[in-house]
């Protein structure tokens, strides 16, 4: 497995996070969540304008065998969404950290910190 | 308790398998490459499948064939030497208690596969009702596999040192592979030609890494064998058929022997019979039919299906993904009156209500061995 970006924040649920400018969070699944679900064949992802809730379901990825939800980071709205995942979910599975799924306006940036660093998460992941 | 292990699994861990659990076994669920490109590979060229889990039943005795007859409803008196037929165990009430295959390979000599989760119980099951003049026998020290694809009889064909490879659809012949003593059938559950082998545990891996070696050949996991089975519109027991569903209504109404009906109309004594035969003379409640969602969103195992009046008239029983056709495919059972292909109904989702359409199977036509 490629090594991890160690510019994001990644949560138990297995989504990457990254903090951009103006409170923006920019949301993915890690290269371990797309390894274990395999071949994508389905993104539910949020509406843009739509409130979303830290650690509330608000995506679903779907893979050939299983459906996984995938939970908001942050409180905030949804303000876009990469709609070319509809027709090509695959897109994760070649490139998870480039396919972003949608990016929240956070209310307060500072719930990342609740995430883990790449060490931690690789930590995790190994066990 | 403790998982069991097919010959294979020190194989599929070089190999590099994702395993899961089915039916008390570690099994691969797919390699490196993908259930996707698993499941093209083999409709294109051949798929090599560890199905060791699998139970194998050897039966012998001069009554056997009567005795099969009063526990399953098909024929097997006129079942040649060779020749194999698909069957189900029924149940008094007239529910499939599992599917198997049952191979007549020599003069009062059976052998029968039976699902992996429902082996020890139907091994009991003939014990206590097949009569003693009969050895029943589950046998534990023997792998199968399954070769699936157009090229797979191409594979076979080049690797046998004994015995013929030209045989008909569900037939069956001892032959050597390669000098190791093994029996193949051209039967599978994937709709394509090809073989399953089956080989003593001793040989398993050796016969294995012969055939993975060979042009065209790569491994496939259960993710792909279930993808593969649904496009071609066959039956998960558990999950398509079960002791509730009886074999009219799961469209496999064609597995009664023509002789228990009209004009023959032989007493039939198979559990549940007058229930099964009265069925295929008139109609079922309800059939398993395919269901072709619109959309993109898979329309899964458990998902409700309702008509256009908002009316609860189906479940779906088997869903997924077809890589062939690029679109989602499920089987459900659908209310008689609701069931006609073009019928346009709505799966519920995640709250949400789908279009789907029913549609007949085979969702990929079968390409079998026609001789």
């Amino acid at each position: 497995m490629s090594k991890l970006p160690d510019d994001l924040k990644y949560a138990k649920s297995h989504e990457w996070t990254k903090l951009e400018d103006n409170q923006i969070v920019r949301v993915g699944i890690t290269d371990f969540a797309q390894d274990e679900l395999g071949d994508l064949v389905y993104i539910e992802l949020p509406k843009v304008g739509q409130r979303v809730s830290a650690g509330k379901q608000c995506a679903v990825v779907e893979s050939v065998k299983t459906a996984s939800d995938l939970y908001s980071p942050v409180d905030g709205e949804v303000v876009e969404i990469n709609e070319a995942l509809t027709d090509e979910p695959e897109r994760v599975n070649e490139d998870c950290y480039d396919s972003w799924l949608f990016c929240i306006k956070a209310d307060n940036p500072s719930q990342l910190n609740q995430l883990m660093n790449s060490d931690e998460y690789e930590a995790m992941i190994s066990d | 308790m403790s998982l069991n292990k097919t010959a294979l699994f020190e194989l599929h861990l070089e190999l590099g398998a994702k395993m899961v659990v089915f039916a008390d076994y570690q099994m691969p669920i797919s390699y490196p490459t993908g259930i996707i490109k698993e499941h093209l590979h083999t409709r294109t060229y051949a798929g090599f499948f560890d199905i060791s889990h699998m139970g194998q039943v050897s039966a012998k005795g001069k009554q056997f064939a009567v005795e099969l007859e009063k526990l399953a409803p098909s024929s097997f008196l006129n079942l040649q030497v060779s020749r194999q037929r698909y069957t189900l165990l029924t149940n008094d009430q007239g529910g499939i208690i599992d599917d198997l295959i049952v191979s007549h390979i020599g003069d009062d000599n059976w052998i029968l596969v039976v699902n992996a989760a429902c082996k020890q119980q139907d091994y009991r099951y003939f014990e206590q009702r097949i009569s003693e003049s009969c050895l029943i026998e589950l046998l534990e020290d023997q792998a199968l596999f399954a070769l699936q694809g157009p090229l797979a009889a191409t594979v076979i064909q080049k690797l046998l040192t004994k015995g013929c490879s030209a045989i008909p659809f569900m037939a069956t012949a001892q032959v050597a592979i390669a000098e190791i003593p093994c029996r193949i059938s051209r039967c599978g559950y994937t709709g394509e030609d090809g073989y399953e082998i089956s080989v003593a545990n001793q040989y398993a891996e050796k016969l294995a890494r012969i055939l993975l070696a060979q042009e065209y050949v790569a491994p496939v996991g259960l993710g792909a064998r279930d993808s593969l089975r649904l496009e071609a519109g066959l039956c998960l027991y558990g999950h398509d058929i079960d002791v509730t569903t009886t074999p009219v209504e799961a469209d496999l109404g064609w597995v009664v022997a023509r002789k228990y009906l009209p004009p023959d109309g032989k007493q039939p004594e198979f559990p549940g019979a007058q229930k099964i035969i009265a069925e295929l003379q008139s109609e079922p409640t309800r059939r398993r039919v395919g269901i072709l969602p619109l959309g993109r969103m898979p329309v899964r195992e458990g998902v409700e299906l309702f008509n256009q009046k908002d009316e609860l008239v189906g479940n779906v029983t088997s869903g997924g993904y077809s890589p062939c056709i690029g679109s989602p495919i499920a089987m459900a059972y659908v209310a008689n009156d609701n069931c006609n292909e073009g019928t346009e109904l709505t799966a519920l989702v995640r709250d949400r209500h789908v279009p789907v359409k029913v549609v007949s199977m085979p969702f990929i036509p079968h390409r079998y061995f026609q001789s």
